[in-house]
């Protein structure tokens, strides 16, 4: 059992979850159309006026695509812990890491992807200058894995209060803190010409260091609001 | 109202394999029971009974680590059992009152899942098992659409499949009909004359022959 019974475990959870988003589409594109609206809406608050949005632009498509995260992160484990679903899978003998990378890796799939596939177009329409495109591309591929990540943790902590979604909030964007400077201020320094990689090594390793821990420590969380 | 009856299962010519001893647990600042001892034999059920609110759920999930006591002991196969027991998991079946069943998902599905999770079985042996349950001619449709009563037959169509040795049934027989509590009680039953043990709750008789089940009473 074993290896191959893991992974096995690994690919069926995983699939599930990507079944599931596919059967309940509204929570499919909500953070997708959270993501629009929200960066559309600033050319048409702020100044249609491509410099100004220049400047801003990659803030503000970081901040939305941190809320969006943020928004989709309850779907996580809610209807886990309430179907009873969540004690199933902390039952496994499998370890609870590799589960919980599973459902972290799909709610990944199904919120961080679309994200990215949307971002060249919206980059365009906040006049990102065109040297900097793919580097705001690149810091959201490396940063959004991280806010499913770290986001996990958090609703790991909070899936066993009724109201946790306020206490959510004041406990993951704390740490989505660190992603969002080192991932607007990238955008900023490749539109000035200047060189990216260090930010881009420092998101790295966040992805690394969210990768290796993050699911360890879901993995308690749950057992506590479980218990 | 807090102290629990002693009831060792007693004949057993075997030795017990499972051995909860001095068990008390809280909730929040309620004693719920205290100085809980049972012991379970190969092929033995015990029905664990009492009020509503007195703990049976808090006990079953202690006896699968969900729960953490306050203090006592479980010891399964003569070895003291961690929280996080991977071999303990392995010979264990929890069904608890809510039993997993994704609404969005078939109950094929649902049970290919939940298979996966405990160590995997072929797609033969899942149709079998809810045909077993009286699901045939419901495996490919959303569960969303099925009454209570069969959502909790696709819950209980683990208990075909696998082969662990300690069952821990919460309220097995809720919302099912006369055909499914019987397939059930039968599932049981087979189970039982294995080798295998079982706690469950129940506030119905459980109709299983006397010399294979033993019953306590909780908060009495």
């Amino acid at each position: 059992m074993s290896k191959h019974g893991m992974r096995h475990a690994f690919l069926i959870l995983l699939k599930r979850d990507l079944l599931l988003a596919v059967r309940n589409r509204g929570e499919l594109v909500n953070p997708l159309l959270f993501y629009l609206i929200v960066a559309t809406l600033f050319p048409l608050g702020v100044s249609p006026d491509p410099q100004t949005l220049a400047t801003m632009a990659a803030g503000v498509l970081w901040i939305a695509a941190l809320l969006a995260t943020l928004l989709s992160l309850d779907n996580l484990f809610r209807s886990d812990f309430d179907d009873g679903s969540l004690e199933l899978i902390l039952l496994s003998p499998h370890p609870g890491v590799v589960l919980v990378l599973a459902k972290v890796l799909a709610h990944w799939l199904v919120t961080g992807m679309p994200l990215l596939v949307v971002t060249p177009l919206l980059a365009v329409l906040m006049a990102v200058p065109e040297s900097a495109r793919a580097t705001l591309w690149l810091t959201l591929a490396l940063g959004t894995p991280v806010l499913s990540l770290v986001g996990a943790i958090g609703v790991a902590l909070t899936v066993g209060l009724r109201r946790g979604g306020a206490l959510l909030s004041l406990l993951v964007l704390p740490l989505y803190v660190p992603v969002l400077i080192f991932g607007a201020n990238a955008v900023g320094a490749a539109a000035a010409g200047l060189p990216v990689t260090g930010q881009l090594y420092m998101l790295g390793a966040f992805l690394v260091l969210a990768l290796s821990l993050a699911p360890l420590a879901t993995a308690a969380a749950l057992r506590i609001s479980i218990d | 109202m807090t102290q629990a009856h002693e009831a060792p299962v007693q004949g057993s010519a075997l030795e017990p394999i499972l051995v909860v001893a001095d068990l008390a647990c809280f909730r929040g600042d309620r004693l719920l029971f205290r100085d809980l001892n049972f012991n379970l034999g190969a092929g033995r059920a015990l029905q664990v009974r009492g009020p509503n609110g007195c703990g049976k759920t808090t006990l079953l999930r202690i006896l699968c680590g969900l729960t953490e006591q306050e203090s006592g002991n479980i010891h399964w196969c003569g070895r003291a059992r961690a929280r996080r027991d991977s071999d303990y998991l392995r010979d264990l079946r929890y069904i608890g009152h809510n039993d997993g069943v994704k609404l969005e998902l078939t109950p094929r599905e649902n049970l290919r899942v939940a298979m996966a999770l405990e160590g995997g079985a072929d797609e033969a042996a899942l149709a079998l098992a809810l045909a077993r349950l009286g699901l045939a001619d419901f495996m490919d449709v959303a569960c969303r659409t099925l009454s209570a009563g069969q959502r909790r037959r696709v819950g209980l169509a683990r208990l075909t499949l696998g082969n662990a040795r300690l069952w821990l049934l919460d309220e097995p027989f809720t919302a099912l009909d006369n055909a499914a509590t019987n397939a059930v009680r039968a599932l049981i039953e087979e189970h039982l004359d294995g080798g295998g043990c079982a706690v469950l709750t129940s506030h119905q008789p459980l109709r299983i022959d006397a010399g294979k089940s033993a019953s306590i009473d909780l908060g009495a």
